[in-house]
């Protein structure tokens, strides 16, 4: 663990009843950082959210936050906010009692809490809403209060599950923008989860991908579209074409190919995008067998020794016809090595 | 006959079969005669007047009162945590116990005013008043559950752990943010409740006994001895007030979303 660890989880081990969600999990978060927890469903990225807000407790490991263990301390005394995906307003409160909520329960003078929420209210831009009930407010708005509700508790750490998944495309981007602002004029620490890759490279410092109930790769957006790597990771964030490889070579359906570089001994496969496949030149050979143009590239499907690869060109080129035999390199350079294949 | 007309006619025929013994009863208890008739002869106030002088009537609406209001609360108090219980967690035998819980709606209340007698009552050597109450909570027990239930699964759970994450305990999260929002669905459910436990007679008439009996009870062997139009009065009352309520009751809490 480093010393900048503001939370850090170690060996975490979650269970419900007699089912394991994530095994023995390490992870330590800076303070003031935007995480993601990445993966598919099933993958333990709520559980791990869960246990971090105390909502479920660790079959064993250790959760500190701040530099105190909170392993053992109940949800109601953690300084962490979670902004649940159903928002989980108080129906039976208007706007201005539901960010009250917490700032009552902390018996705080009556001006104070009026000053907080007011302020919390207009830092989301919803002043106007104060004595509406949530039942009257879009899905949007409710959202925005739910993020006041638990910013007005000024939490160290702010947990949000799927923030941006249940609002349209427009409302996403002003909610994207919405929380990046916050975390910058705030400094909170943020992590937020999401199946979705494109939300978690568009607003996370830095991704952690998981897979059934283990961590695949941490890294910053930028590590985690270029350079996955396991094989999960390569097809989680759009490499199509994905090889195994074993002594220096790629396993393909038929044999053992050489590659025209050499790799490293411990590379475990080589994975490429659908445009980083060289058409018109190189060693192999394939024919096309599908075709489709989507604006600004045309995507090929090829039939090749290798096994089926997809190839992406610029729609200005000229377009490969259906059975057309042609030449393609898998270029070593351009490719994410993998360091795992399983 | 065409259905056209046909069927406003069936209409017509059950709402006076439903409706029209109703309408006698209030027009008996308006008879200016001695004895309970119909059609009424001539019109008087005075059986409605009696039925407030009459002291077993004053003792048993008193005691009639006291099982509804009493044993519908007891139900309530009981089966609200046992509806949050079997909404909120998977329970071993969470299903069986929901299907006894419902039992005295299913078991006729002969049957279960003779076994609770005979089996409880009488070999415990319970006293009477006891013996209502707890039959009445027991009958009424199954609405609570049902009703309040029904409020409790259109309630999200996940509010509980947005109030615990703002710091509030567990039970606080319970009285701060789920009793709020099932208020009308207990409201409703006590309202039926009351109405069921009032107008129970099966179940009273085998635990009624010396000095202590519900006013339904009452009224029947009133009835036995002194065949006057108060009964009528009486009935005509009740039905009042039972509509009352219920009108109240759909107005301010739309009841019939409950039941």
């Amino acid at each position: 663990m480093s010393d900048a660890a503001f939370l850090s989880l170690e060996k975490l081990t979650l269970a419900y009843g007699d089912t394991i969600a994530v095994k023995d999990l390490d992870l330590s978060i800076r303070k003031g950082e935007l995480v993601a927890f990445l993966g598919p469903s099933g993958c333990g990225k709520t559980t791990t959210m869960r246990s971090i807000a105390g909502l479920l407790t660790p079959a064993s490991g250790r959760i500190s936050l701040d530099g105190t263990d909170i392993t053992r301390v109940s949800a109601n005394r953690r300084s962490v906010g979670l902004v649940f995906q159903s928002y989980a307003l108080f129906p039976h409160l208007s706007v201005f009692e539901n960010v009250a909520f917490g700032l009552r329960l902390k018996k705080l003078p009556a001006s104070e809490i009026e000053t907080r929420v007011t302020a919390g209210l207009k830092s989301v831009g919803l002043s106007k809403f104060a004595t509406r009930k949530p039942a009257e407010l879009s899905g949007g708005q409710q959202q925005r209060v739910a993020l006041a509700r638990s910013m007005v508790m000024e939490p160290k750490v702010l947990l949000l599950d799927e923030p941006l998944s249940n609002l349209d495309a427009r409302l996403r981007l002003e909610m994207r923008t919405e929380l990046q602002r916050v975390q910058k004029e705030t400094g909170v620490t943020m992590i937020f989860v999401t199946h979705d890759q494109g939300e978690a490279l568009s607003l996370a410092d830095r991704i952690v991908v998981m897979l059934n109930g283990a961590i695949e790769q941490i890294g910053t957006p930028e590590d985690i579209y270029n350079r996955p790597v396991s094989r999960f990771v390569a097809d989680f964030v759009g490499f199509e074409n994905i090889f195994a490889a074993e002594g220096g070579k790629l396993k393909a359906a038929n044999g053992p190919i050489a590659l025209s570089e050499s790799l490293p001994p411990d590379t475990a496969g080589l994975a490429w995008r659908p445009r980083m496949v060289t058409l018109g030149s190189g060693p192999f050979q394939g024919t096309v067998r599908g075709a489709s143009f989507s604006g600004s590239t045309r995507e090929y499907l090829l039939d090749t020794p290798l096994g089926a690869i997809k190839a992406e060109e610029d729609a200005g080129l000229a377009a490969h016809q259906p059975g057309t035999e042609l030449t393609f390199d898998l270029p070593v350079a351009k490719a994410a090595r993998l360091e795992r294949f399983g | 006959m065409t259905p056209r007309v046909f069927s406003p006619l069936v209409l017509l025929l059950v709402i006076a079969f439903l409706i029209g013994p109703f309408f006698i009863i209030v027009a008996a208890s308006l008879s200016g005669g001695e004895t309970l008739a119909f059609p009424p002869q001539g019109f008087s106030l005075k059986w409605v007047a009696k039925v407030f002088t009459v002291e077993s009537f004053r003792e048993s609406f008193a005691v009639s009162m006291f099982l509804a209001i009493g044993g519908t609360a007891m139900a309530l108090v009981l089966g609200i945590p046992a509806s949050y219980a079997l909404s909120r967690y998977k329970l071993p035998f969470g299903e069986t116990v929901r299907t006894i819980v419902s039992l005295p709606i299913i078991v006729p209340g002969i049957i279960v005013g003779l076994a609770l007698l005979r089996y409880i009552v009488v070999p415990f050597g319970f006293n009477i008043t006891l013996a209502l109450f707890l039959a009445h909570t027991a009958l009424v027990l199954p609405y609570a559950v049902r009703v309040v239930s029904a409020s409790l699964n259109n309630l999200r759970s996940d509010i509980e752990e947005a109030a615990v994450l703002l710091g509030s305990s567990r039970a606080g999260a319970f009285f701060r943010v789920v009793m709020p929002n099932i208020r009308s669905g207990i409201l409703a459910a006590f309202i039926l409740g009351f109405v069921t436990s009032f107008n129970q007679v099966p179940v009273s008439l085998f635990l009624s006994g010396p000095g202590v009996r519900t006013l339904p009870i009452d009224m029947l062997s009133y009835m036995e001895i002194t065949y006057d139009p108060s009964v009528a009065a009486l009935s005509a009352l009740l039905a009042f007030m039972s509509i009352g309520i219920v009108f109240l009751a759909e107005r301010f809490l739309g009841f019939s979303r409950y039941v």
